[in-house]
């Protein structure tokens, strides 16, 4: 590899050609602070738009600072990254950025994990010599995310995502000057922009101007109702990521501390959304296997790929932007939205409780989540299946509510009947993880055989788009994998131009799957934190004694007791949807 | 043009159709018309003849009569006695101010005298929307001998010898750029021309694209040649309709005549051009603003390098000239880099085009050997300040330049000297101010233009500039402090050394240079509240002077807010709190006796 030598605040270095300054300095111990820059190196996405200047660095013999961010390093380059004229000039910056940012960290949902405020702390600023104007924009409240554009510290980072990395296109900059901000469209709403949901801008946003709705307020309000039986789900990717908010290690696996936490809480049964996560390999894998038989008998009518529709931000992508291509996706709702009716049908009923009592909350990874359950098909007479949801963050912010200790928290199990799951139900949470436990299923339904070999490893991965073919006993069977919805469009397109022979598709719209999810804590720009985090999900399905989801006790249970077959009548009107032509928006222009 | 014994060019830059130049325009011809003179006059709308101030300009040829301040009315009279009898119209021709003699040709007056017109050769001369014309003044031999005789190299060898460096401001090298761009390996490159002019008060790109547009096309066909590109590509603002729609024509015209399209001249050689507009974004003339607009992009600058040499439009390897850089290559081409380098000072070769305006006698558009100093440019060709007040600076290189006093004038146009005294050259505004100018409401005027205009990319100049302009808004107002200088002082240089691309990181050169130049009124405005022009209202106040006042009311009656009380043959008074400061009682006291104090 071509390497070049610099000398960085007087220490010789050699670094691959290429490097930017930034990383030079960071490999080489030597802190440089920045703001708008953003590096997923494990996602292949990185936000270099060079804008904050917080990262700007001295340059022998160039006249003006220079952005380390943005800046690569060239032979014999002799850099200063703590000159006074360094410091003085980032300093200014910071206090400028402050200048036009309201200062109410007491209130803010980002507060103690503000990229902005740990500048100002850093920097020991205390006083902004240079006041003036500040800007002031609507506040914009969407079903999952919240818009608080005087936040908006126009690093870029939520673009990037939004365009680049999730080809949505719901925001970007508008505006010039000081009146520059990033908004959807005509600095409409999100609601009536074609934002998924999925939350990658809220993951990356340095400051409070993307946050997540809060809805810890309302859960404590229902818990403390005594007509109520309030009962919790919570989603595959939740146990693996939530330990990083009480300083344990990406990639901890804390399920049994989680479900102990969850008791503390005060829900009343504590289940699992894994448990429908094997219901749901249960529909949408004897979907694939009746339209893969019907294809393999000549019927050339029959809609392949199927597509996985677990992901919500992944369904509203493919409403807004390939509604043509609507009935090609699996019909089978996504786990969340299998568990709600499952409860509110078949639990209550067992509980004796009255559905309009029973609360059904979910704690998801995921912002999308939240709109996916105020959706109208999902309601029966203006009850919803699933109540409401809430991201893994704010699970954390209420288990340091009530005081809990939750290192020390002994391990428990999840309640029965709704909390059993296998480790198929448990890979969901990874990018690869859908379709791997469909295939474990598909495979024994559609050979008769059992299957030796339950990890398929060419299925896993956290390249962008994969793709294996599966032996099903002498029938080869193609898998397309996507991840990220940028990922997504180019498998679309292909589907759309009729170039694809996949007979399955799995997609995940956020990055790495629902680990990297919108609702996950916050990864500050380290993506080896999403990697330890897909690695310990692997980890807990192999684990498991159970590994395959129609091998679930209380799922064979549930479809003796209450469901009878999968895709069946009953199936069809509680655990399948339909879906919806959304690519006309609803803009007014005022 | 030689089958007409007469030609009459009537100003077609847009100061004189503003003042109904298109209006003489026809009345001309009708009475061309009128007179069975058609085979024998061609009235045509030429390009800009750059003496704006006495416009509309109409110049007979060949005897090369330059009549000014010319009314659609005296059409009737120049066909009469100019061409039928022969007999020039004296009263429309240029009065020497000096001699108060009558000049009929333009090489003779004091504005054109120390002038050399090499990008603006043709403006003013031809039909622009007629090829032929061009052709005829040698139009296309540039293109033709470089198709025919040259290789790319020779060419650019040629530019780069003959020393013409960027005309946007920036002054870079345009051989070097182009033999950038050449090297650059790729299927597909582009040629640019950034017509997207927005310095405030400034016309030069947009007259050569009105007075000679075939210039700008034969030059983006050589340049294409010589990187390798095919396509061509012009930026330029939509406000610029009469530009756009000669350079249509200028275009159509080439592909009919096979100097566009496929195998140009029989060479082989293919390349054609495109017209792309911008909205009217001041930054979208930094070039890489300019490609991501024209690709549809917000037009805000990227960081370099990459440069567009490299990655450009649509990540093709592309050279980004300015209008005027473009004008004049053809001529390089045809007489020579020898003769090109001849012309201008050691490191600025050549001619600049100035939009002279301000406080001038002679506002307009000039061009001049670089090495012209300014004390020329103002006191010679401007004819000096208007109505005899005192000199007091020169602005240059609008919202990115500075302001330049009577210690500079001495100063000689080119990039360097222009950078060592503290301005910059530009693109080629150029605004004279007189004793009547505030130092600081200048400085806060650029301040207010680089607020709207920046992109709010960067934070230094989203953020800074607009905490710029507040300071100095405060200071106008009569509530600044000396910290609040020091605090300017300081944020300039930060924004200089920290925002991103050229627009910002040269946006305090206004107040930075004014600073330098002018510190005593910025500290007389904190200080003493005190703004010596009378140009900050709140720093001053209409006051009537009871000794020349002799009651006539006047003030009173037209005073628009009744700010003004008095019994008639008595002194009257000003009411400070309801006066808006409008000044109209000042312009219609027909005894001096309204006061600024």
């Amino acid at each position: 590899m071509d390497t070049v030598k610099l000398v960085i605040d007087n220490k010789q270095i050699e670094v691959p050609k290429g490097t930017s300054i930034l990383n030079a300095a960071r490999a080489n111990g030597i802190y440089i602070p920045s703001l708008c820059y953003l590096n997923l190196n494990h996602l292949h996405i990185e936000n270099k738009p060079g804008s904050c200047r917080v990262c700007v660095v001295e340059v022998e013999k160039r006249r003006n600072l220079a952005p380390a961010c943005a800046t690569e390093c060239l032979e014999g380059m002799v850099v200063k990254t703590n000159s006074l004229r360094v410091l003085n000039a980032r300093r200014t910056v910071v206090e400028l950025l402050l200048s036009d940012h309201p200062a109410d960290c007491l209130l803010c949902p980002k507060s103690g994990k503000c990229e902005l405020q740990d500048l100002a702390a850093e920097m020991g600023i205390r006083h902004i010599t240079f006041k003036g104007e500040q800007s002031s924009y609507r506040k914009d409240e969407s079903p999952s995310i919240i818009r608080d554009v005087d936040k908006c510290v126009m690093c870029r980072r939520c673009e990037t995502m939004c365009n680049q990395v999730q080809t949505v296109g719901a925001l970007s900059a508008v505006n010039r000057g000081f009146g520059a901000v990033v908004a959807p469209a005509f600095e409409q709403d999100l609601i009536k922009s074609p934002c998924t949901y999925c939350g990658q801008c809220v993951a990356v946003c340095p400051t409070g101007a993307l946050t997540e709705v809060d809805n810890t307020t309302k859960l404590i309000r229902d818990l403390a109702d005594p007509t109520k039986t309030v009962i919790v789900q919570t989603a595959p990717a939740v146990r693996v990521a939530l330990g990083e908010e009480f300083g344990m290690p990406a990639g901890t696996i804390v399920t049994g501390k989680l479900a102990t936490a969850l008791r503390q809480i005060g829900f009343k049964y504590v289940f699992d959304t894994d448990f429908a996560a094997d219901l749901t390999i249960m529909e949408e894998g004897t979907e694939l296997l009746q339209r893969l038989g019907k294809y393999l008998n000549g019927d050339k009518t029959v809609k392949l790929p199927i597509m996985t529709s677990c992901c919500p931000a992944w369904v509203n992508f493919f409403e807004h932007n390939f509604p043509d291509l609507r009935d090609i996706p699996s019909t089978a709702r996504s786990p969340q939205q299998m568990f709600g009716p499952i409860a509110k049908n078949y639990f209550a009923k067992k509980i004796g409780v009255d559905r309009k009592d029973l609360i059904v909350v979910s704690i998801m990874p995921c912002l999308a989540k939240k709109y996916e359950c105020g959706r109208d098909e999902f309601k029966v007479n203006g009850d919803p299946d699933v109540n409401y949801s809430l991201s893994t963050r704010e699970l954390a912010h209420l288990i340091k509510q009530f005081n809990i200790d939750f290192k020390k928290l002994p391990d428990s199990d999840f309640d029965a009947p709704l909390g059993e799951s296998t480790g198929a139900a448990v890979i969901f949470g990874a990018t690869g993880g859908v379709i791997e436990a469909a295939c474990r299923t598909a495979y024994e339904l559609f050979t008769g055989k059992k299957l030796e070999k339950i990890d398929f490893n060419e299925l896993r991965g956290l390249e962008n788009v994969r793709q294996a073919t599966l032996d099903f006993n002498g029938t080869p069977i193609k898998i397309g994998i996507a991840h990220g919805l940028g990922n997504a469009r180019k498998l679309l397109e292909m589907v759309r131009e009729g170039k694809c022979d996949f007979q399955a598709i799995e997609i995940m719209a956020c990055p790495g799957g629902c680990i990297g999810g919108g609702g996950q804590p916050l990864h500050h720009g380290n993506s080896e934190i999403i990697k330890a985090r897909f690695n310990a999900t692997y980890e807990e399905d192999k684990n498991k004694p159970i590994r395959k989801s129609h091998e679930n006790p209380y799922i064979i249970q549930l479809y003796k007791e209450f469901l009878g077959e999968p895709c069946g009548e009953l199936s069809h009107h509680l655990l399948h949807t339909t879906y919806f032509d959304k690519s006309q928006l609803d803009i007014t222009i005022e | 043009m030689a089958k007409y014994k007469y030609n009459v060019l009537v100003c077609g830059g847009t100061g004189c159709q503003s003042s109904q130049s298109a209006l003489i325009l026809e009345n001309l011809k009708k009475e061309v018309a009128a007179c069975n003179l058609e085979n024998d006059v061609q009235v045509i709308l030429a390009g800009c003849f750059g003496f704006c101030e006495k416009g509309p300009i109409v110049k007979i040829m060949p005897d090369n009569t330059f009549y000014v301040g010319v009314k659609p009315e005296d059409a009737k009279e120049l066909v009469a006695e100019h061409i039928i009898k022969g007999r020039k119209v004296q009263r429309l021709l240029y009065v020497d101010p000096e001699t108060q003699k009558h000049i009929d040709d333009s090489k003779h007056m004091d504005f054109y005298k120390k002038q050399m017109r090499i990008a603006l050769r043709n403006c003013g001369f031809l039909d622009p929307e007629n090829i032929d014309e061009t052709i005829s003044r040698g139009g296309y031999e540039a293109l033709g001998k470089v198709l025919t005789t040259m290789t790319p190299n020779e060419c650019i060898e040629v530019i780069k010898k003959s020393g013409l460096r960027g005309r946007g401001g920036a002054g870079f090298p345009t051989g070097t750029k182009w033999e950038f761009a050449s090297k650059s390996v790729n299927d597909q490159k582009y040629v640019v021309c950034n017509a997207d002019e927005g310095d405030p008060g400034a016309f030069m790109d947009r007259s050569i694209l009105e007075g000679d547009p075939h210039s700008i096309v034969e030059a983006m066909a050589i340049c294409g040649y010589c990187i390798g590109a095919n396509h061509g590509l012009i930026y330029i603002r939509a406000e610029y309709p009469l530009a756009i729609h000669r350079l249509q024509i200028a275009i159509k015209q080439a592909r009919e005549y096979g100097l566009l399209g496929d195998d140009i001249l029989g060479t082989g050689f293919n390349f054609d051009i495109e017209l792309r507009y911008g909205a009217g974004a001041f930054v979208c003339g930094e070039e890489t603003a300019l490609i991501h607009s024209m690709e549809g992009n917000r037009g805000e600058p990227t960081f370099k390098p990459p440069f567009p040499a490299v990655s450009g439009y649509l990540q093709k390897p592309t050279n980004v000239n300015n209008v005027e850089t473009f004008a004049n290559i053809p001529i390089i081409i045809t007489k020579g880099a020898d003769w090109y380098s001849s012309i201008g000072t050691e490191k600025s070769k050549g001619t600049k085009v100035f939009a002279l305006a301000g406080k001038i006698n002679n506002v307009g558009l000039i061009e001049v050997p670089m090495g012209t100093t300014l004390r020329e440019v103002v006191y010679e060709i401007g004819g000096g300040v208007k109505n005899g007040k005192k000199f007091k600076a020169v602005q240059t290189g609008g919202p990115s330049g500075g302001c330049l006093t009577e210690k500079d004038l001495d100063t000689p146009i080119d990039y360097e000297s222009l950078a060592a005294a503290g301005s910059i050259m530009g693109s080629g505004g150029m605004i004279v101010m007189d004793e009547d100018d505030c130092m600081v409401n200048i400085a806060k005027f650029y301040m207010g233009f680089i607020v709207d205009e920046s992109c709010g990319k960067c934070t230094p100049c989203r953020i800074g500039n607009k905490r710029m302009y507040e300071i100095l808004d405060k200071i106008t107002k009569g509530q600044g402090t000396m910290e609040d200088l020091e605090n300017l002082k300081y944020l300039a240089e930060v924004i200089k050394d920290t925002a991103l691309c050229g627009l910002g990181q040269t946006s305090p050169n206004p107040v930075l240079s004014t600073l330098t130049n002018f510190w005593d009124e910025y500290v007389e405005h904190v200080v003493d509240k005190k703004c010596r022009a009378g140009a900050c209202k709140d720093l001053m106040s209409y006051q009537i002077n009871p000794d020349k006042c002799k009651g006539c009311t006047s003030c009173a009656r037209h005073c628009p807010v009744n700010a003004i009380t008095g019994t008639v043959k008595q002194p009257h008074t000003i009411n400070q709190s309801l006066c808006i400061k409008c000044g109209t009682c000042k312009s219609v006291c027909k005894f001096n006796a309204i006061e600024i104090k």
